[in-house]
């Protein structure tokens, strides 16, 4: 067990940070830990943890906003946001599906891993979302980057920059998000017998209407199970009616559609954001690869039996994969593969002992990994917060 | 003559003149490289007019090999380079100095590849904004952010300064619509960071680069996302008594879980200004006129602008008028977009951008009233009322050069009552020379140091754009140890 230590506030972040930093004794970075699975296993002694940084400080339906300390869970926003009519639009992704445990995912930890869920294909990722973030450096020293209004261009965007950074340049304190009202209902057209190729096809040929497709998914058939191709739309009742028909016509030439309800809706989509349910056994190893969705089909045909499960979203632009964990979980043939289709893979999940040993991200063009270097240089020169986990040091 | 400090240029880069365009000739033929007075002329200040400065030379390449050796030789040179899309820029960010070189990126402007099913379009950035919607409008696809500027500005000045436009309350601006760029270092390095696939892991250069105001690179290609259009789409103007009504209304709207796709504002002044210039058909009996453009089926758009119009009614509005035909809608717009034109015919005028939270709005407003009431200047309001992005546009006298200084001042009180209310400096122009020495204003020490720290990662000796984003005293590399 390491040293865990939670402060009460900045200050003890810092003076946690501070003493690491003077003593060059790595530590690791913590919410929750739902995402623990998440990079590659880094090693410290001690870890600190955001988890005594709670609440929301900021609720303004009206102007579209929230914030809220890294602690705070992800859920209990969420909560708040409905009260209000409110939601996150970028769907928050919760990794506990893959990884199984009990912990509740937090702020910080979503902000700091860039979890989009389906969503994302329309309305952007978490970091689009994001407009202000309070953070402490590796240099033990709190800084604002944006603030509260979603149109902001004063100074660099260290906001983008510290969303998916993984903790390699401080600790994320608080957050601030631009919001967007709940969607009055939803329905999904669903297709059934699709290849990947048509799937897909499918997928883009919706994207390209007007009536704002928030979700698109492929699910390739399973065990007896006819492949799925499906077609989100959120908005108010009426406009969703009118939408899904104009919708299905358009896409006839792929099939008939299927028209699941409100509540089934919200099944799938829940299913589809998790992906476990669609990728077999847990002690399978997972990737998460993304490319530009027409390129897809394609790329999953070319790795062959190394895919033991797959499921497409956002378009087809997202490709889950699931493979054996034996070994280096088929990074050795997947990377060059994906290289060529010009997207990327990370290793979502693998044992420790396989995460450890490969790139887990996408390993970046060596000019590219300098700037990079430079820029966590720049944040943290002792090198002390969560070394390794993104990027081999 | 103004009160914008700039760096003294630098004697041994003068002196070094020939010599130095001698080199950026070997690399980029022809007309590529300005060196006369009278060619350069075009090239010595962008849309912040009242400062000039002509520069060493001009270089055009026409490629990004070419771009990628001029920075390489400028580099290692250890001359200043200023970034330059089509000069645009309201805050001085394109700005050159005595001893720079201005690198524009006007001889790379196609549209390079164009791929519908993924919803992308490859271009050089020397592309108007304009100009990448018109390549795709005929398959009924656009690029959504729309400065007002964008027949003109380009997707460089746009990456560089993460521009935005009416249209970004539901679009979002620059950096939400942006998925790759090509981007080269002062060393010369080439590097694509980005592309068609979405959200690479590892830290977000992308993010990053958008909005660094030319301080970190050239970007000389990007990747694009493109949207199918609406199928079609209506504006609606309401007219209120005072501004605080407006105000009041538009955070109803959104309160209500309408997000329309802009709600843009503007006051008494600016109507009357807009409407002698664009012939609109503005109400010109009210205090202020909200512009609320909703999309989607005729019926849709009925449907929303009803649910619109009653909450409207509920806030006082005293007038409503929906666009009935496409050429109405035109000219609504028209008024609007050529805000900054209009306004230009009656008097020069310097544009405010500070961003509030909506909520302030009334309070903000009667603040820049008491302002430029004690200046005795003159001030038209115009606001992307949605996200609370403000254009106080402050009225003087070019040739009067107290006019100036009484306008610079009060503009920079307005956006110190921006930071004040929790909003910030700049929303969408960018910090360039003109918000330069405000920066202390909206940032602690310790903040500007990490940002110089930033900019020192991709520039360690500062020659990329250096005059500008931050206060000229106390920089890196100084704090670099
Ligand atoms: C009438 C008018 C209306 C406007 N309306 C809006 C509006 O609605 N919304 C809005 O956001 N802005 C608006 N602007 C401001 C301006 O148009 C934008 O900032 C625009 O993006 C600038 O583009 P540009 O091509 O003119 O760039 P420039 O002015 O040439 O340069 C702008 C900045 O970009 C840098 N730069 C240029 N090219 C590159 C490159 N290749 N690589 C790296 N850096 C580079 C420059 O160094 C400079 O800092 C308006 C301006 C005017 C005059």
């Amino acid at each position: 067990m390491t040293d865990t230590i939670s402060p009460f506030d900045e200050a003890g972040i810092e003076a946690t940070i501070r003493e690491a930093a003077d003593a060059r004794t790595p530590i690791l970075i913590r919410g929750a830990g739902s995402r623990a699975g998440l990079g590659r296993p880094a090693q410290a002694g001690r870890t600190l943890s955001t988890e005594r940084l709670t609440g929301v400080t900021l609720l303004e339906p009206s102007e579209l906003v929230v914030s809220a300390k890294a602690g705070t869970p992800v859920a209990e926003v969420e909560a708040e946001l409905a009260r209000v009519g409110q939601r996150f639009a970028f769907e928050p992704f919760d990794h506990r599906p893959l990884y199984g445990g009990e912990a509740e995912p937090t702020i910080g930890g979503l902000v700091a891993t860039n979890a989009s869920g389906p969503r994302r294909i329309y309305a952007g990722a978490v970091r689009d979302a994001l407009i202000g973030v309070r953070m402490t450096t590796g240099r033990a020293e709190t800084i604002r980057s944006g603030g509260r209004v979603m149109k902001n261009v004063t100074g660099y965007d260290l906001v983008k920059l510290a969303c998916g950074s993984h903790g390699a340049l401080g600790v994320i304190t608080e957050a601030t998000f631009k919001t967007l009202p709940a969607a009055e209902t939803e329905a999904t057209l669903l297709i059934e017998g699709l290849d990947d190729v048509h799937g897909v096809a499918a997928l883009c040929a919706g994207m390209g209407t007007p009536f704002e497709v928030t979700g698109a998914a492929h699910i390739p058939g399973q065990g007896g199970q006819p492949a799925r191709t499906c077609l989100r739309l959120e908005n108010f009742e009426n406009q969703v009616r009118y939408r899904a028909g104009e919708l299905a016509a358009r896409l006839r030439s792929f099939g008939a559609a299927d028209r699941l309800d409100a509540d089934a809706s919200r099944a799938l989509w829940r299913d589809v954001r998790d992906a476990q349910p669609f990728l077999g056994s847990p002690a399978r190893a997972l990737w998460r690869i993304s490319t530009a969705p027409t390129r897809a089909p394609g790329l999953v045909a070319r790795l062959g039996a190394l895919v033991e499960a797959h499921l497409y979203d956002w378009s087809g632009g997202l490709i889950w994969i699931a493979t054996s964990a034996e070994g280096d979980a088929g990074a050795g043939r997947l990377r060059p593969m994906v290289r060529d289709a010009r997207g990327h893979a990370t290793l979502v999940r693998a044992p420790d002992a396989v995460r450890a040993g490969i790139d887990v991200f996408e390993p970046e063009a060596p000019a590219l990994a300098r700037l990079t270097a430079g820029i966590v240089q720049a944040f943290d020169p002792a090198g002390v917060l969560n070394p390794g986990r993104m990027h081999v040091r | 003559m103004t009160g914008i400090a700039l760096p003294a240029p630098d004697p041994a880069i003068l002196a070094r003149r020939d010599e130095i365009i001698a080199g950026l000739k070997a690399l980029v033929p022809g007309e590529g490289v300005i060196t006369s007075e009278e060619e350069r002329r075009a090239f010595e200040t962008d849309a912040l007019t009242a400062y000039r400065r002509m520069p060493l030379a001009v270089v055009l390449p026409s490629t990004t090999e070419q771009t990628a050796a001029v920075l390489a030789f400028l580099g290692r040179e250890g001359v200043p380079v200023i970034p330059r899309g089509a000069g645009t820029s309201l805050a001085g960010g394109a700005l050159p100095q005595e001893d720079a070189v201005v690198l524009g990126v006007a001889k790379m402007s196609k549209v390079l590849d164009v791929d519908l099913a993924n919803r992308t379009v490859r271009v050089q950035t020397g592309v108007t904004n304009l100009g990448v919607s018109a390549a795709i409008a005929h398959e009924g696809f656009f690029y959504a952010p729309d400065p007002s500027s964008q027949l003109a500005c380009t997707i460089a000045g746009n990456i560089a300064m993460n521009s935005g436009g009416a249209h970004c309350l539901k679009y979002g601006v620059t950096t939400n619509n942006l998925l790759g760029v090509t981007f080269v270092t002062l060393k010369g390095e080439v590097i694509e960071i980005g592309g068609d696939a979405l959200d690479a892991p590892g830290l977000d250069m992308l993010g990053l680069i958008c909005g660094s105001e030319g301080q970190f690179g050239v970007v000389t290609e990007a990747t694009l996302r493109i949207l199918p259009m609406a199928e079609g789409a209506r504006p609606i103007l309401f007219g209120f008594a005072s501004p605080e009504t407006a105000g009041a209304c538009v955070a109803a709207v959104l309160g209500a879980g309408i997000v329309p796709v802009a709600i843009e504002y503007m006051d008494k002044l600016a109507i009357d200004i807009c409407e002698d210039f664009a012939k609109a058909g503005y109400p010109r009996d009210v205090g202020a006129m909200l512009i609320v453009e909703v999309e989607g089926s005729a019926d849709e758009i009925d449907e929303q602008l009803a649910r619109i119009g009653a909450i409207a009614g509920d806030h006082g509005a005293t007038y409503a008028r929906q666009a009935r035909t496409p050429a109405e809608a035109a000219a609504i717009w028209k008024g609007r977009k050529s805000a900054f034109g209009a306004m230009g015919r009656v008097s020069d005028y310097i544009c405010m951008d500070g961003t509030i939270p909506t909520g302030t709005l009334p309070q903000v407003l009667t603040r820049i009233t008491e302002i430029c009431d004690n200046a005795g200047l003159k001030v038209a309001n115009i606001f992307h009322a949605g996200d609370g992005n403000l254009h106080p546009l402050v009225l003087y006298d070019m040739n009067d050069p107290v006019s100036l200084a009484k306008a610079e001042k009060a503009g920079e009180d307005i956006l110190l009552a921006c930071v004040e209310v929790g909003g910030c400096l700049t929303g969408e122009h960018g910090v360039g020379i003109e918000k330069r020495d405000l920066m202390t204003a909206q940032f602690t020490r310790i903040e500007l140091e990490q940002q110089m720290r930033v900019k020192s990662a991709f520039d360690p000796n500062w020659l990329l754009n250096p005059a500008k984003v931050f206060p000229l005293d106390d920089r890196l590399p100084k704090v670099a140890a």
